[in-house]
């Protein structure tokens, strides 16, 4: 099944970016994945596929357990073992691969480096000389705008602080992806729509191709250019929002009516998801404690 | 607040012991002019403090205190060497440690100083002996909490190592070894504890070596002020492996 397919089998409404002939850096496949679990198997993802073009901002919204994270590692080559293709630029890839650049939901700074050490740290790993790699690593500790806290350890800084380290350390790496799985989750939502003008800042001067998982409908209308809205498990594409706001943009534009517009088109879709998530909770629960 | 602050910081602890030792100090010393404490059983702290120049003098005491140092300091190597790296391996190999860790952790427990006549036969009456039974008493701890450590390592840091593509080795030089170090030094300082006590405790039993075997001549002779003034010496090479194990904690772990 062709992205096109799956879009339009989904009841799309958005502009689909996925058809033959759109120039893609990162295309998933007919990607399906069943976890066997203690209460039998469990399908997480199913027949998902889309396309993020070069330069694009693509958000994968979804209600808690309807399988982003397991997309996320999917793409990002931590976990195997699932049905479909994952291409980046034309080429199958299985495992990591150095095209795609990861940034965490949890806290993922090593405590034992100092904030230019974290972000040196795959320019390490590359073998260049410790001079070249503390210039390298300086550009983009400046770029995330921790400039001055180069020799902080990740304990001396704020999470919001931390998370940049994580940005910057990913993006040192030179990925053409960047992938980030609810990097802002832990914290507060003011740090959040800051964090969120620094991340476009970072994604419009680098040009960045970046996929951003998320529960968040803020969060995801204010970075992306295309919102991608997940059903509750079994994991499918439901509906592709564009993201037709200005750029460049910054976290002003969350006042703006046509925000408000697009978060509450979203929410429409993902309402009935999430409803569905809260409710399998609930009788999950309810049978584990009757089985007790 | 100005005095409450002086107490809570550095110096302020540092006096406040110093002091809080020497009211101890006093307080036995007046427990046993008194006859509280029996002065036949418990030299005076006086008493024990005028026999350390006689020890360093008579009973080449500093001699034996480098003596227990080497013995100490062979044993913790062997414990970082050999403790960690199997420790390592029972990170690495899960069919070996379900089956050795309930084994190392009845090490643990067990009172290893009592094999000492087996390591006799074993090594002689000799140093090896001595450093040997050291090691083996301290080993289960730094096998343990080195395992515990690696463990314990955040998935997260993990997947940033995948994440990274590293090698099996870098991975464990760069995430898994760091991210354990707070607790693979845990075990170390358990670890030489266990040595120090046990080996101080066989030159005793076994009458050979450094500070243990001074006690062990020392009390034969009833020589109860020279006795406890010895037993200084044994503390003093205690702090001096306390201090080096913090100090190399600190230039391994800066953050900290």
């Amino acid at each position: 099944m062709t992205p096109t397919d799956a879009n339009a089998s989904a009841g799309t409404t958005g502009t689909v970016n996925s058809g033959t002939g759109t120039e893609s850096l990162l295309r998933v496949e007919g990607l399906h994945k069943r976890f066997v679990t203690r209460d039998g198997p469990v399908t997480a993802v199913e027949d998902m596929s889309f396309i993020v073009a070069p330069g694009e901002f693509v958000s994968i919204i979804g209600p808690s357990g309807c399988g982003k994270s397991t997309v996320f590692n999917i793409i990002g080559g931590l976990l195997g073992d699932y049905a479909g293709r994952v291409t980046v630029a034309g080429e199958t890839i299985s495992g990591t691969h150095p095209a795609i650049g990861m940034v965490f939901q949890e806290e993922s700074t090593f405590p034992w480096r100092t904030v230019i050490e974290n972000v040196a740290f795959p320019l390490e790993i590359a073998g260049l000389a410790k001079a070249e790699r503390l210039e390298q690593a300086a550009h983009f500790v400046q770029l995330v705008g921790l400039h001055g806290f180069d020799r902080r350890y990740p304990s001396e800084l704020s999470g919001g602080m931390r998370q940049r380290v994580a940005i910057a350390r990913t993006l040192a790496s030179r990925p053409r992806i960047l992938l980030m799985d609810e990097p802002f989750a832990a914290l507060d939502e003011q740090t959040r729509l800051l964090l969120g003008d620094k991340v476009l800042q970072i994604q419009q001067e680098l040009k960045q191709t970046t996929l951003l998982i998320t529960h968040n409908l803020t969060e995801a209308v204010q970075l992306s250019d295309r919102v991608l809205v997940m059903t509750y498990r079994p994991g499918r594409l439901k509906r592709v929002v564009d993201i037709d706001l200005p750029h460049p943009r910054d976290s002003e534009v969350v006042s703006s009516d046509a925000f408000g517009h697009y978060v509450a088109e979203i929410w429409h879709d993902l309402r009935e998801e999430a409803s569905r998530g809260i409710q399998d909770a609930e009788s999950q629960a309810l049978r584990r404690s009757t089985a007790r | 607040m100005k005095a409450k602050a002086f107490w809570t910081s550095t110096p302020g602890a540092r006096i406040f012991g110093i002091l809080a030792t020497l009211v101890v100090i006093g307080l036995v010393e007046t427990a046993i002019r008194t006859g509280l404490i029996n002065a036949f059983i418990v030299p005076l702290p006086s008493q024990v403090a005028l026999a350390i120049p006689r020890i360093v003098a008579e009973e080449s005491v500093l001699h034996r205190f480098w003596q227990t140092t080497q013995e100490i300091f062979a044993a913790s190597l062997l414990l970082v060497v050999v403790g960690v790296g199997s420790g390592m391996l029972l990170y690495r190999f899960l069919a070996l440690r379900l089956a050795c860790e309930t084994w190392v952790g009845a090490l643990a427990a067990a009172p290893v100083v009592l094999m000492y006549p087996l390591f006799l036969v074993i090594f002689g009456r000799s140093a090896t002996t001595i450093i040997m039974i050291g090691f083996a008493a301290g080993l289960a701890p730094v096998v343990l909490k080195t395992l515990e450590g690696l463990v314990g390592v955040r998935p997260v840091l993990i997947n940033v190592g995948r994440a990274f593509k590293l090698t099996r080795a870098q991975q464990f030089r760069l995430v898994l070894l760091p991210a354990a170090l707070p607790s693979v030094f845990v075990g170390m300082r358990l670890g030489l504890i266990f040595a120090m006590i046990n080996i101080v405790g066989v030159e005793f039993l076994i009458n050979f070596g450094g500070l243990g075997q001074l006690i062990n001549e020392l009390a034969e002779r009833y020589d109860l002020p020279g006795t406890y003034a010895a037993i200084c010496f044994v503390i003093l090479v205690s702090i001096v492996f306390y201090v080096m194990t913090g100090k190399f904690e600190r230039w391994l772990r800066p953050h900290q």
